[in-house]
């Protein structure tokens, strides 16, 4: 089997070009794409369409390429912990779709299942419903939402091997998976990289058949939003 | 009058043995404590988790493993993890029997607003759609006043809505109310020491009081 492993982050996203449509995994600041974030800080690289649950914060996550205006969109469902993002919505510079957080996760599904649209109650009766097909189904009102694809998706893992499979660890999987298969190019960068065979193929996640690049990552910081502890 | 935790134990008082609770943040987040110990249920967190343990010791903290308010969690035997779209398809297919959520603003025909206030900062909607289109069990959590005064129980939401004609129950400071299928507010039981005449001044929608209303034991 072609081995898609890379060298690091930097050799991962190096053809990512300007006005690019991205979709990064994670869910507030667990299991983003630490590496490839830092990456693409360096690239320069303008005019992104960043579709991800949330924005990061202002210095750590998605909040760091919004401070290096890097960011042209972002399509989210929560973006509420950026101060940085607030003033750049309010002064106009950055464009932001806000859709219910199932929708997204099942627009980004349907996108990599090769489904172009599908219904849901999610929204029905909000502005979330403006401008889109209503229909009912066995008496309940449903909105057509459309799939959403990448051209390129940068996810987390915990493990992975050379062929691209991956294994996620705790809540960090959340929108990992389904991004995976939605991008026409999707880089994975893992804490451990293993040879073919290593992992037990009952317990991956995500087949490397919607993996085109794997690395191993390093220095992860993993922020914490709201460390909470019991005595 | 109830305080938070007042309105948490109240809560606490519709749960029910066996079932799946999806608590949403802030007073939802506190029913877990008052659940008494011969019920049994297992805690949804929208990103992914199902069975909430309580935060974890120092030693414990894993920063992959946090619940929908990006609090540190920890998990329980028979705990379960799983990837975004799987979670909202359970709560879209229905298998959370209980949703407990916050409200801004509920109408008396059971639709609710508390995602967003024009003029404001928007933050965004999160789960809070997807929970209230899909979920047949809604209970809300809220004061019944704004701090100014103004009720918070209306005839038609004035904020931007979240969902139709979804709650079916509220607890607030003041009162338990059930919303009718017809529409209207219907008192069932008052905060200890709050006169059924308070309610009636706090309550803008249609407020239905039939014979004698107890107290809330709380």
């Amino acid at each position: 089997m072609i081995s898609k492993v890379v060298n690091d982050a930097d050799e991962a996203v190096i053809d990512i070009p300007n006005n690019a449509v991205l979709m990064l995994g994670g869910f507030g600041l667990c299991g983003i794409p630490e590496n490839c974030i830092s990456a693409l800080l360096k690239t320069g690289v303008t005019g992104l369409t960043c579709i991800s649950n949330n924005a990061g914060v202002d210095d750590f996550g998605i909040g760091l390429m919004l401070k290096t205006r890097q960011v042209k969109k972002m399509i989210s469902s929560y973006v509420g912990e950026n101060a940085e993002f607030e003033r750049q919505l309010l002064a106009g510079e950055l464009e932001v779709d806000l859709i219910p957080q199932g929708t997204l996760a099942e627009r980004i599904r349907a996108g990599g299942a090769g489904i172009p649209a599908f219904f849901t109650p999610a929204g029905y009766g909000t502005e979330v419903a403006e401008g889109k097909e209503v229909r009912e189904f066995h008496g309940k009102q449903y909105l057509m939402e459309s799939w959403l694809r990448s051209d390129f998706s940068i996810v987390k893992a915990w493990k992975g091997d050379t062929a691209g499979n991956l294994i996620f660890k705790g809540t960090a999987r959340n929108f990992n998976p389904m991004m995976a298969a939605a991008g026409k190019v999707t880089i994975a960068e893992v804490e451990e990289l293993v040879p073919l065979g290593e992992l037990d193929p009952n317990e991956i996640h995500t087949p490397g058949i919607y993996v085109q690049r794997i690395f191993k990552g390093s220095d992860y910081e993993k922020r914490i939003e709201q460390r909470t502890v019991s005595n | 009058m109830l305080d938070k935790v007042g309105i948490a134990k109240r809560i606490a008082q519709e749960v029910r043995d066996g079932w799946y609770i999806n608590l949403g943040i802030g007073i939802p987040t506190l029913v877990a404590n008052y659940i008494p110990d011969n019920i049994n249920v297992v805690l949804q967190s929208e990103n992914g988790l199902l069975g909430i343990g309580p935060f974890p010791t120092e030693e414990k903290v894993d920063a992959d493993l946090i619940n929908a308010g990006k609090q540190t969690v920890s998990m329980m035997p028979g705990s379960v993890l799983f990837d975004s779209s799987e979670s909202f398809g359970m709560i879209r297919g229905g298998h959370v029997d209980l949703t407990i959520l916050g409200a801004m603003e509920v109408s008396e025909n059971g639709d609710i607003s508390n995602w967003k206030i024009p003029g404001k900062m928007v933050k965004g909607m999160g789960g809070a759609m997807d929970l209230v289109a899909s979920a047949d069990n809604i209970i809300v959590a809220m004061q019944h006043r704004s701090r100014s005064g103004d009720s918070k129980l209306l005839k038609e939401c004035t904020l931007p809505i979240t969902g139709i004609k979804c709650v079916k129950k509220i607890v607030t400071d003041l009162a338990v109310l059930d919303i009718l299928p017809q529409g209207g507010f219907q008192l069932i039981e008052r905060a200890p020491g709050v006169s059924v005449e308070e309610i009636e001044n706090a309550t803008a929608g249609k407020l239905i009081v039939d014979g004698d209303i107890p107290e809330m034991k709380i």
